[in-house]
């Protein structure tokens, strides 16, 4: 026992340094004005907050969750029949089904996000192509569409893998018995198969929403920086203003509103637990 | 207990001991550290060759990333190539050694004209390297209009053909010019204005791009677009695409005249040696080679005459060699000191509508 302790000290110093030191020193300089440079001669203040009160960048955070719950929702829509096509193919063709989930995330997220930049831009492939078969030109790039379609694409897998994993997991028995006592497909659906797989769906919304509401480089690409998201805000405190005040309490208030919004997730996967095990009871 | 910081201590120690270490080997390592795909790298070992010298070559793609590496610490650099407002303000946050002239004679073949200019008042910290200007690189099949005025990317004719360089300083810029007002305005009113002209301008704006903005109009994704004369000259040498239906002009109003420079910070171990560097690419030859390798303009004397002989015809350029007239309505950035959030505020407030 002792000896698998010591095997957890790389990782504990590793934490230390590189996840909680950082942590601190973002909290830091969120509560602070004055040369990042010089700690011992920081002031307190709270002014960085109150600049986030400001409309504009409320403004900025409205959007990030509201492009965020869209293309989770979109995601999950999606998502959620590719995990119950690709659980119920034979395993042959799972295998397969999965490697073509999988091999886009091999490459860089960048590189992806710029493919998909000549794939829509207004003489882009797409638009080629419409042009080739005689069909008018879609005007979607740069946009709000083609941020979510963006954001959907890159996003899509982290629904379905849980998803998948899940639904895989469902003993038969129980569609056999719902079967037998006369369910339709429908019903077996919502009453077994639904219920059943709350917890991958939560682990889903949590894993797309999370990178969704913070992610950046996308709006700028796709959206042509029309529509700001936080994470270009936080971005360009750091990289193009120097404003490291500012952008630590943009992540602080981004990092407590994941948190929030992670307790009320989890919070609706205990439920869901329950009802399981009520049903189970019965 | 005690032992443990005993341990700590003694690595702590040895830490502090090694890094002046590393500073003495025998051979001299000159870091430098310059945009990417901005100097002929032959040179490097022409310059190793000659002075037994190695350099260790590194790149950064914006001068705030070279100066959050620089701010951040624990960098070895000896030679950076800050442009002309980063130049004030490393000079402005004690970032940068003076340079010794006696080290640099070659400096002499650095043109009158980019000498002590508004950034760097008496060139004590930096030599210009290349430079060029801002203006509107457009598709000729798409624009019937002479393009010659800032007005022309205010045109709504050109709704949603238009991209704006995502960049405070070029797009506040550019509408200070059009109103006729200074680049480096510090008047509120002013500013206000630039705004305004800006947040009008939003709506037939159809992206706001940085890098982008070359391969997106070379693309015909769109007519035209606020960008750097550099990024024509990139397309006019490209030996394996014909861009030539794609021009570039500076607008009658004057423009930014941007200079990216050679500097030592002060994270220098080597001075001498960097100014030996600095010497090295100003000297004829080698600034001649550089320049026709990297396609911008040099501002040294010898090798442009060496290049005008040779490609006459790029004089002609407004993106290569713009008319004197416009070189003296044009400004250098200078750094905004207090004067860098307003901008960055009202600029904000043009992004998200």
């Amino acid at each position: 026992m002792r000896r698998m302790r010591l095997l957890a000290y790389p990782y504990s110093v590793w934490m230390a340094i590189f996840i909680v030191v950082p942590l601190i020193l973002v909290l830091l300089y969120s509560f602070t004005e004055g040369d990042i440079r010089n700690l011992a001669a920081l002031r307190f203040s709270t002014r960085s907050y109150e600049r986030v009160l400001e409309p504009i960048y409320l403004k900025v955070i409205v959007n990030s969750f509201v492009l965020a719950t869209i293309s989770t929702l979109c995601c999950l829509v999606l998502g959620y029949p590719v995990a119950m096509i690709v659980s119920r193919a034979n395993p042959k063709v799972r295998g397969m089904l999965l490697m073509f989930l999988i091999v886009p995330m091999w490459m860089n997220f960048l590189l992806r996000t710029y493919a998909w930049m000549s794939i829509l831009s207004p003489n882009g492939f797409l638009n080629r192509l419409l042009e080739l078969v005689g069909l008018p030109k879609l005007e979607i790039m740069p946009g709000k569409t083609a941020v979510l379609l963006g954001m959907i694409y890159n996003f899509l897998p982290f629904m379905i893998l849980p998803i998948y994993t899940v639904l895989s997991k469902i003993d038969k028995q129980y569609l056999e018995a719902a079967n037998d006592l006369g369910a339709n497909k429908a019903r077996t659906f919502f009453k077994i198969i639904l219920p059943l797989s709350v917890p991958g769906v939560v682990s889903g919304i949590t894993m797309v929403f999370l990178p969704a509401v913070s992610t950046f480089v996308i709006s700028g690409l796709l959206g042509g920086g029309k529509t700001p998201l936080i994470g270009d805000l936080i971005e360009q405190q750091f990289m193009w203003e120097g404003n490291w005040h500012f952008g630590s309490s943009l992540s602080i208030i981004l990092m407590v509103m994941i948190l929030i919004s992670m307790a009320i997730m989890s919070r609706i996967d205990r439920n869901g637990k329950q009802d399981e095990n009520g049903r189970a009871k019965a | 207990m005690k032992k443990k910081i005993l341990v700590i201590i003694a690595i702590v120690a040895l830490l502090a001991v090694s890094v002046p270490m590393s500073g003495c080997s025998e051979k001299v390592v000159l870091n430098v550290f310059n945009w990417g795909e901005y100097i002929d790298e032959s040179l490097l070992d022409l310059f190793e060759e000659r002075t037994g010298i190695s350099i260790n070559y590194k790149t950064y793609d914006t001068n705030e990333t070279m100066l959050a590496k620089l701010e951040a610490g624990g960098s070895n650099f000896d030679v950076v190539f800050p442009s002309d407002y980063a130049v004030s303000e490393m000079i402005r946050k004690d970032l940068l050694l003076p340079l010794d002239y006696n080290n640099i004679p070659n400096y002499k073949y650095v043109d009158e004209r980019f000498k002590n200019l508004g950034y760097d008042l008496e060139n004590k910290y930096s030599v210009p390297y290349f430079w060029g200007t801002i203006g509107i690189l457009y598709d000729k099949e798409k624009v019937e209009d002479p393009v010659d005025t800032w007005e022309i990317l205010w045109n709504p004719k050109y709704a949603g053909q238009i991209l704006m360089k995502k960049d405070v300083r070029d797009a506040m810029g550019a509408a200070l010019k059009k109103l006729g007002y200074s680049m480096n305005s510090k008047n509120d009113g002013e500013l206000r204005q630039a705004q305004q002209a800006l947040i009008q301008q939003r709506s037939i704006v159809a992206g706001y791009y940085g890098d982008e903005i070359k391969d997106m109009i070379a693309n015909g994704d769109a007519a035209m677009g606020l960008t750097y004369s550099g990024d024509f000259m990139e397309l006019y040498w490209d030996e394996e695409a014909d861009f030539s239906h794609i021009g570039f002009a500076v607008p009658k109003e004057g423009t930014n005249m941007w200079f990216d420079t050679m500097a030592i910070p002060k994270t220098c171990q080597h001075k001498k040696e960097a100014e030996m560097f600095i010497n090295f690419m100003l000297d004829p030859d080698i600034a001649y080679q550089n320049a026709v390798t990297v396609g911008y303009p040099s501002p040294n004397t010898e090798a442009m005459q060496r290049i005008r002989a040779e490609h006459p015809e790029v004089f002609e350029l407004d993106a290569f060699w713009p008319d004197d007239d416009i070189i003296s309505r044009s400004e250098v950035y200078v750094d905004l000191g207090e004067y860098k959030s307003v901008y960055n505020q009202l600029w904000t407030e043009v992004l998200v509508d």
